[in-house]
């Protein structure tokens, strides 16, 4: 790889992955903040109104840090992807101003009402601007999603003198893979939301603080992270892998640093890729597992790279293999945490079970990890390709710019977030040291 | 069909000059007009209900670009890079200001902030009048569609250019001056007592200076850019442009001395207007001039996307236009009248 692809490429992905690590959690708050209001309004206890003012004042600050770091993904298709924008935009352009035009409107101007206008709006309204703050963000998340689905399965164009162009708006705004993968990345956004309650509701429970609110988050926490835990594996993400096996055969084999095609392919518990030897250390396999989960038969053959020009190949195996590992192994945690917690609360029990508390509390880094790994696994998969099998990734930067000045935007990049990150977890934890406002 | 979208280009950037641009203005005052912390958050609470949602009109602007011209965003987006990023960090920085401030009481942590957000909210309208003056002067566009140049060379409008010369700097002045005003005009509407009475001074002084700078900014683009005035006769729009912009100004100080303020922070919004409206008449179908030969300028014609994308985009786009100015009249509805300093933070 070359000097400026590598930081285009860098820059990029470092801005994207710190950038999602702050609308995860918005877009799973927004759909426990509006369960909480929808709540207070059917049992009509002030408790739930607590608790959502609570997690409104985070939503905010979250949401804050989300928009700025958003900003420069935006720029970045033209500063640093200029190829691709020009090839691509008369494609791509259509999702990326819809999500101007109609998410970010609709979460500007209900923002300010929601964190602000609770006392000017009443009760009534006051539940309708978190719903327009869900929806706004939510849809976001559709319009990116639908954009990096034409990325990984190009639909609705025709090729024009080099550029795509659209040429049917429903077949690409509706992408099969664009809705299995909104599903999968939603699931995984909600985990992320419903941990971050839990383990705020973990906390205060250990702690002995504000017994009544600690309760209801983690109740609320627990059953919701439940749920989505086992959604973020069944169905979405079981359709998710069939969908990369059918469509990316390729990068499914190097997700599972498999270098031999054959039938009854392993999943492997563990293990490091060897890409030079073409060849896996130390595997600790399950035979037949990939097999099912590609095609729903044990007996399946599935291909390897060997299989593929190696032109073909991802160019980073070794981060592919990790990235999906580390995601299907936190997320089965992930189910095996929810459930034993659901379990302790149906018996009445949870709130005096201290280690699954201190697990809970200690567990809410972990859906960001996965969240991250699995953009990696959906992104890195797509390599060499910026969209798959139509433009090669390094066909699509802005090649006039020069290294002196991805390294110096990167840099600049580096050290803003840096202190992005730490004032912002240094206001989330007064946040959360005050607690809820009863 | 083009023609629509290169209008809505113009017409998305203008709204966003004349919104974001109050709260640009109200972010390079406030520490001036606004002394204590009650009075800064009576500015906070003027603009904060706006600031992000007029924010988005950039971002808007930015994605009918991409949609509608995705070779001028490829170009200009690359081409712009250092800028671009400065503009990018600029809006990182006042973001972050107006949202951190409210969560610590501490007088040191909101001076700081306060900083943060005055010197962000001036350096953005330099590079958005920088950016315009870009687009007058033209670039090195060869046949490629690409071009990338350094922040400054030597100062001139000759080639090579850098995207700071005498002149775009010139327009940065100006546009930060006007936005300066607007702001303060803003502010005089929509607060009272010793902010408001601080902000009208603000506005007299600095309706000045931006008549002064229009003057110089309008004699030095003879200069830069002969052609712009030679379309003047073949382009009506143009001078529709001409009068909102000489209007605009003269109903801004008139409004100012009479003591109506909305009248006159209209008078600024159609000033502004006019200056954008005229420009894209007489640039029309350029949007990019090439400094090199006018052959490889990228215009709405050859620049566009696809015929299909453009009516499809049309279609939708119509109905969001139309629903974002009915979220922006809801919040105006909301938020009528002089603001109260409890409306907006925490403490």
């Amino acid at each position: 790889m070359d000097g400026l692809l590598f930081w285009h490429r860098l820059q990029f992905g470092f801005t994207a992955t710190f950038h999602y690590l702050f609308p995860q959690l918005t877009m799973g708050l927004a759909l426990v903040i509006v369960l909480l209001k929808g709540l207070a309004l059917w049992k009509q206890e002030p408790r739930f109104h607590t608790a959502a003012r609570f997690w409104i004042r985070i939503f905010g600050l979250t949401f804050a840090v989300g928009v700025v770091t958003g900003i420069p993904l935006e720029f970045q298709f033209g500063t640093n992807w200029a190829r691709f924008s020009r090839d691509a935009g008369g494609v791509v352009g259509q999702t990326l101003a819809m999500e101007g035009m109609f998410a970010f409107f609709l979460e500007s101007t209900f923002l300010g009402l929601l964190v602000f206008g609770e006392r000017k709006l009443g009760e009534r309204m006051h539940a309708l601007a978190a719903v327009a703050l869900f929806l706004g963000s939510w849809l976001s998340g559709y319009f990116i999603v639908a954009t990096n689905a034409f990325m990984q399965h190009p639909v609705g164009y025709q090729a024009v003198g080099g550029a795509l162009q659209l040429s049917s708006f429903a077949a690409f705004v509706f992408n099969p893979w664009a809705l299995v993968q909104y599903a999968h990345t939603m699931t995984g956004a909600v985990v992320t939301g419903a941990f971050v309650v839990a383990a705020v509701g973990a906390f205060w429970t250990l702690q002995g603080l504000h017994p009544g609110q600690a309760r209801l988050n983690l109740r609320l926490g627990v059953a919701l992270g439940l749920v989505a835990s086992l959604a973020a594996a069944f169905p979405t993400g079981d359709q998710q892998g069939k969908l990369v096996a059918r469509h990316q055969p390729v990068a499914l084999a190097a997700m599972e640093g498999r270098w031999h095609s054959g039938p009854y392919a392993e999943v492997n518990l563990i293990g490091q890729p060897d890409v030079r030897n073409q060849r896996l250390e130390n595997p600790v396999p399950l035979p037949g597992i990939l097999s099912f989960i590609a095609y729903g038969s044990f007996s399946s053959d599935v291909r390897g790279l060997d299989a593929f020009p190696p032109d073909q190949w991802p160019t980073n195996i070794e981060l592919l293999y990790y990235g999906f590992h580390i995601m299907v192994g936190l997320g089965t945690l992930f189910i095996a945490l929810m459930g034993l917690s659901a379990l302790l609360l149906w018996r009445g029990i949870l709130d005096h079970a201290r280690p699954v508390l201190w697990c809970l509390m200690l567990a809410f880094p972990f859906p960001f990890i996965a969240n991250s790994a699995g953009w990696m696994v959906a992104e890195l998969g797509r390599q060499p390709w910026l969209v798959f099998g139509l433009l090669r990734t390094a066909d699509g930067t802005s090649h006039l710019v020069h290294p002196g000045q991805t390294i110096f935007t990167a840099l600049g990049f580096a050290g803003l977030y840096l202190v992005l990150g730490l004032l912002y977890l240094f206001l989330v934890s007064r946040e959360v040291a005050h607690g809820p406002k009863e | 069909m083009e023609m629509f979208w290169f209008w809505s280009v113009a017409v998305v950037m203008a709204l966003y000059a004349i919104l974001d641009g109050f709260d640009f203005g109200a972010g390079i005052l406030h520490l001036f007009v606004a002394r204590t912390d009650a009075e800064r958050r009576q500015v906070l609470a003027a603009i904060g209900p706006w600031w992000d949602g007029n924010e988005v009109w950039l971002l808007a602007g930015g994605g009918v670009l991409f949609l509608a011209f995705p070779k001028v965003l490829a170009a200009s987006f690359s081409g712009f890079y250092l800028a671009m990023f400065l503009v990018i960090w600029c809006l990182l920085l006042r973001g972050i200001s107006i949202e951190f401030r409210s969560h610590l009481g501490d007088g040191l942590w909101r001076a700081f902030w306060d900083g943060v957000f005055a010197l962000a909210s001036a350096f953005m309208p330099v590079l958005l009048g920088a950016a315009l003056g870009n687009v007058v002067r033209g670039v090195p566009l060869d046949g490629s569609g690409f071009f990338n140049i350094p922040l400054f060379t030597h100062w001139d409008v000759q080639n090579p250019v850098g995207i700071l010369d005498w002149y775009t700097v010139l327009m940065g002045l100006f546009v930060l001056a006007a936005l300066a005003c607007h702001g303060a005009l803003y502010l005089a509407w929509k607060t009272d007592g010793p902010v408001r009475h601080r902000s009208r001074t603000a506005a007299l002084r600095l309706w000045t200076a931006v008549v002064g700078l229009a003057l110089a900014a309008t004699i030095a683009t003879a200069r830069v850019n002969p052609d712009l005035y030679a379309r003047l006769p073949h382009a009506p729009l143009a001078w529709v442009g001409l009068a909102l912009y000489v209007g605009g100004l003269g109903v801004a100080l008139a409004g100012l001395r009479l003591e109506r303020d909305l009248l006159a922070f209209a008078g600024s919004s159609a000033f502004i207007l006019g200056i954008l409206v005229a420009t894209a008449a007489c640039v029309w179908p350029v949007m990019l001039r090439s400094t090199l030969d006018p052959r490889f300028s990228l215009d709405a014609l050859n620049a566009s996307a696809g015929p299909y994308a453009l009516r499809a985009g049309m279609r939708w786009w119509i109905v969001a236009f139309v629903l974002a100015l009915g979220y922006f009249a809801f919040l105006g509805r909301v938020h009528r009248g002089k603001v109260q300093a409890g409306d907006y933070g925490h403490e």
